[in-house]
């Protein structure tokens, strides 16, 4: 008996897939890997906005083609991730394949891109390795090393000489760890301890209390933005910043979306990043607008800028190649393409395909009574110095 | 040294209110709840939303976020669990993972997937030292608050089962429930009591939590295998069985941390594991009953 | 219930309809190649369900770790087709073996307590060896996963190709000869000892079952199978991290075992097929709610009732 219904079930089943199938042919299809559900949920809804207000914002229609965005959820498995690239390289066809959540879902898919020559545009994940490991990566989110060099540097002209680094215990921790030690050591620093957390902790206490009793002039912190809030909060909390010890981080830390909750506490906190929801520029202001608009008030983060210039690369190579470009063809026109983008004049580096860009060292302060990172400092162009060629 | 114990402490004190529950559920009325987590997350929202829209203090929020999600929880026991109770454990696991599913996807859709922040009151900001040298002691006055909080809990919720009638007539409902309705005792009743007890003091849990665990949908899953631990290595035969795991599990967690970083994760686990072979059904087992 | 003398010899016979059924199974990747890649998942997970059926199913052994074996099998034979050789086959051979080891060894965990005993051990397991494949990064590469997994062809001579046909049928056909070794397994002698001891332990010790042996052995082969599962996952997507430990994973097998049913081996093959198909078709309409849908119908099939949702006829046959 059970052995018919199976069979009725593998019927219906079989006929659920062929039905799946059909989909308009000659579109330029755009698949959108993002992690929708789980831990990372809110990258993938800020990547997926903006790639919307990307869309909303330029047309649908580019060379002639019509642009379809097809966004599948990964839920932060990296075989998932792999499957539902190959699905949509082979079965919807999809021209270019973007979002990439967290390393390991890039580096599963990249042999993928290579096999298939498609381009595959990172929007967010952010170890230096990724960009090396297909000829067909390119990169618009930004590497961990440009943040972590970049705020080592500041801290060794700012009197800070003793600090502890602390990071999240996975690849771009590790980068943003080794990467910060090594210049602020070359810069004459020195580095007292290297915590490392787990990337699912549940508490930061046990870490600050050990480097509260360590008493550094400064502490260097990554974590994953949204782990920053409550160890800001722990922060505080233990009275570190009264004990006289510095927090410096890199930007995801005080992330735009989270920062306005952090509270006062926040204030006076110095990172390191490529983009400022603050960034002064006509069309960052343009940009915040919209999206805020778009999305009930959620005011855009990196992750959002990021997915938005992906787009906008996809589309100018799409331009760039008459509409008619395969996989080889349009990475051939990212490669050292330059633009402005609402975080500032942005391009990519010809040799490694991945970003180059701005720098800023920002200050948490008030305006208009919300928290903003306001930026102070700026290093021009900088290229990911985690490159190993 | 003595602060790790104190922070340790009020760690494992906070993982005890939010896992009394479910060890009550799970102990004395045989139900698998794993959607407990999502009654920690409601109550976490309800606070977030009364002081982030309508400024309500945050020592009002808590006796809120207990009531509303006691109330969630008589709803849901009427409604759904009272159906599962003679069902086999795995249906159990199945319809409680279920709506942990549903409940973590509607507050996506409700509130967004990010962390959500609260603002503490001054005088809970704040930080106390004690001590010199190496015994000095570091409190944080909200640390301070939790552990008073949940101490007295403890010894409530104790006093409750040991000396109350409503004690001795849940215990009777659990050891046999036909003897006991047969002698006049509304088991039903009782069940729907002790569940919204134990839904609403995950939400407690869960308000009281969101300045040290944070806040955002995937909570229920997120610290499912905490809650899990805790009723584990605490048995289920008492309160002190959960109270001595949580506060085991926390100071364990946080001094193994401080100590050896590296090792971090290993801890927990290992400990588990070893209390667990020593002891396989707890730390503390429950004599008679069924 | 029938007894289970009767079960066994109505068991035990091959039907017409499963052998239609495999002969469909093992044609689809031709048949549907445009799904080749979800058939291949699908059927990895249902083989890895299988694996947690001869414990849960017929040993009443409760288990929320099973990714641990899982796990283990994907990253021997990863780390196998990077040190030693790309040749599939033994790649399979060595990660299952490996896990029949490692489930030899962690039998010895699970003899004693409760259910809630064994549930929190086995989730331990798994936790740990997900931290040992996190801190171990110079044998695993890390959080970053194992890269530059390179695979031979099967047999000497079909290459994994980037439609996923060979990855699917390969996976099938792995599957279906395990699952003719199960089926053999579970409705001999042997197999009947073991559903005596899910279905009374102290009787089943009292008639002179040797109950701690059987269990060990049991969940060894087990983890065999589990370490096979994650074998063939490791190998047709040339990659491993460290989630292939993850809880999620523990907990979504036994999901999927249950929605189909526990001890009658195709449990765990629909549980797969339904909920796989369900996540994907679900997740593709609403990529960022579709887990409240799964939800509902979790909680739907529980009150309904398993018979009567995946074979709606029955609603009105007599119960």
């Amino acid at each position: 008996m059970k052995t018919c219904n199976i069979l009725r079930l593998a019927a219906l089943t079989s006929s659920l897939i062929f039905s799946a199938g059909a989909i308009a042919a000659d579109s330029f299809k755009i698949g959108l890997i993002l992690p929708m559900t789980g831990q990372q949920a809110s990258t993938g809804r800020q990547e997926e906005a903006a790639a919307r207000l990307y869309m909303a914002q330029h047309g649908d229609t580019v060379a002639g083609r019509k642009i379809e965005l097809i966004v599948k959820d990964d839920t932060t498995v990296p075989d998932m991730t792999k499957r539902l690239a190959q699905e949509l390289i082979v079965n919807d066809k999809v021209n270019v394949i973007a979002g990439f959540g967290i390393t390991p879902s890039a580096m599963a898919t990249a042999p993928l891109a290579t096999q298939s020559k498609t381009p595959m545009v990172v929007t967010a994940a952010a170890t230096s390795s990724i960009t090396e490991a297909s000829p067909y990566v390119v990169r618009t989110s930004f590497t961990l090393a440009q943040a972590s060099v970049s705020v080592a540097n500041w801290a060794g002209k700012n009197k800070i000489s003793k600090v502890i680094t602390l990071v999240s215990d996975y690849g771009p921790g590790k980068d943003a760890e080794k990467y910060f030690s090594q210049t602020f050591t070359a810069n004459g620093g020195q580095i007292v301890e290297s915590l490392r957390v787990p990337l699912m902790n549940p508490d930061f206490a046990p870490f600050l209390q050990k480097v509260r009793d360590a008493k550094p002039d400064a502490l260097f912190v990554f974590v994953p933005s949204g782990s920053g809030a409550s160890l800001m909060k722990q922060f505080i909390e233990r009275g570190m910043d009264k004990a006289g010890i510095k927090l410096i981080a890199t930007g995801d830390v005080t992330d735009d979306d989270q920062l306005n909750g952090m509270g006062d506490g926040a204030l006076g906190v110095v990172t390191g990043h490529h983009y400022s929801a603050a960034h002064p520029s006509k069309m960052n202001k343009d940009f915040v607008k919209a999206f805020e608009k778009a999305n009930n008030g959620m005011r855009p983060n990196f992750m959002a800028v990021a997915a938005y210039d992906g787009m906008h690369v996809i589309y100018e190579a799409l331009k760039a190649t008459k509409g008619e470009g395969d996989g080889d063809a349009l990475v051939t026109a990212m490669k050292g393409m330059k633009f402005e983008s609402p975080r500032g004049p942005i391009s990519i580096d010809p040799d490694t395909r991945d970003i180059v860009q701005n720098i800023y060292m920002r200050k948490v302060e008030k305006q208009h009574g919300q928290l903003y990172n306001i930026e102070f400092d700026v290093l021009k162009d900088v290229k990911d110095p985690g490159k190993t060629k | 040294m003595l602060t790790i114990l104190f922070d340790g402490i009020a760690y494992g004190m906070l993982l005890f209110v939010l896992a009394v529950g479910l060890s009550v559920t799970m102990g004395l009325m045989n139900f698998i709840n794993l959607a407990h987590g999502a009654f920690a997350m409601t109550g976490g929202y309800v606070t977030v939303l009364l002081m982030q829209r309508m400024d309500v203090p945050f020592l009002l929020c808590l006796p809120a976020a207990f009531i509303s999600t006691a109330v969630l929880g008589v709803i849901f026991e009427r409604t759904l669990y009272r159906h599962m109770y003679h069902r086999s454990h795995l249906d159990q696991v199945l319809f409680s993972i279920g709506l942990t599913f549903m409940s973590v996807a509607s507050m996506t859709y409700a509130m967004s997937s990010s962390q959500q922040i609260i603002q503490l009151p001054e005088w809970l900001k704040g930080r106390t030292e004690i001590g010199e040298g190496t015994w000095v002691l570091g409190m944080g006055h909200y640390r301070i608050f939790l552990i008073v909080i949940c101490a007295l809990l403890a010894w409530g919720l104790q006093a409750i089962l040991t000396h109350s009638r409503f004690g001795s007539r849940l215990r009777a409902s659990v050891d046999d429930q036909r003897v006991a309705a047969g002698l006049g005792i509304n088991v039903n009743g009782i069940f729907m009591i002790t569940f919204a007890a134990g839904s609403g003091l995950a939400g407690l849990g869960g308000a009281l939590g969101i300045e040290v665990l944070g806040l955002d949908p995937s909570f229920p899953l997120k610290y499912l295998i905490y809650f899990l631990i805790v009723v584990a290595v605490g048995g289920t035969s008492s309160i002190t069985g959960p109270l001595f795991a949580a506060l085991l599990l926390g100071i364990a967690d946080v001094a193994g941390k401080y100590y050896i970083p590296q090792m971090g994760a290993f801890i927990v686990y290992t400990l588990m594991i070893v209390i667990l072979l020593w002891r396989p059904h707890g730390l503390f087992e429950r004599k008679g009953g069924k | 219930m029938e007894s289970a003398s009767l079960s066994l010899q109505a068991h035990s016979r091959w039907k017409h309809l499963e052998t239609v059924f495999w002969l469909f199974a093992l044609l689809s990747p031709w048949l549907l190649a445009k799904h080749a890649l979800i058939i291949n998942e699908i059927v990895i997970v249902a083989l890895f369900a299988l694996s947690l059926d001869l414990i849960l199913g017929y040993t009443g052994i409760v288990s929320l770790g099973h990714a641990a074996f899982f796990g283990f099998g994907a990253y021997s034979a990863a780390l196998f087709a990077i040190h030693v050789m790309p040749d599939p086959l033994l790649g399979l051979l060595f990660g299952a073996g490996i896990s029949l080891l490692l489930g030899a060894l962690c039998s010895v965990l699970i003899l004693r307590g409760s259910d809630l005993t064994r549930l929190m051990v086995t989730l331990a397991v798994a936790l740990i060896l997900k931290e040992l494949s996190n801190k171990l990064s110079w044998l695993t590469g890390g959080t970053d996963g194992l890269q530059g997994v390179m695979m031979g062809p099967v047999l000497g001579k079909f290459d994994f190709d980037i439609r996923g046909i060979t990855a699917a049928w390969y996976s099938l056909a792995v599957t279906f000869l395990l699952f003719l070794l199960i089926r053999r397994l579970v409705h001999s002698p042997f197999g009947a000892t073991l559903t005596a001891i899910r279905d009374n332990r102290l009787r089943a010790m009292a008639i002179g079952i040797p109950v701690s042996t059987r269990i060990a052995v049991i969940y060894s082969i087990s983890a065999a199978i589990a370490g096979a599962a994650g074998a063939l996952l490791a190998q047709t997507s040339s990659f491993a991290s460290p989630d292939v430990f993850a809880f999620d994973r523990s907990a979504d097998i036994l999901l999927i075992l249950v929605i189909g049913g526990t001890g009658w081996l195709y449990g765990g093959i629909i549980g797969a097929i339904v909920f796989k198909l369900l996540q994907d078709v679900i997740s593709s309409i609403t990529p960022e709610y579709w887990t409240f849908w799964i939800g509902a119908f979790l909680i739907a099939l529980v009150i309904v009732g398993r018979e009567r949702f995946l074979y709606p006829w029955k609603w009105f046959a007599k119960r």
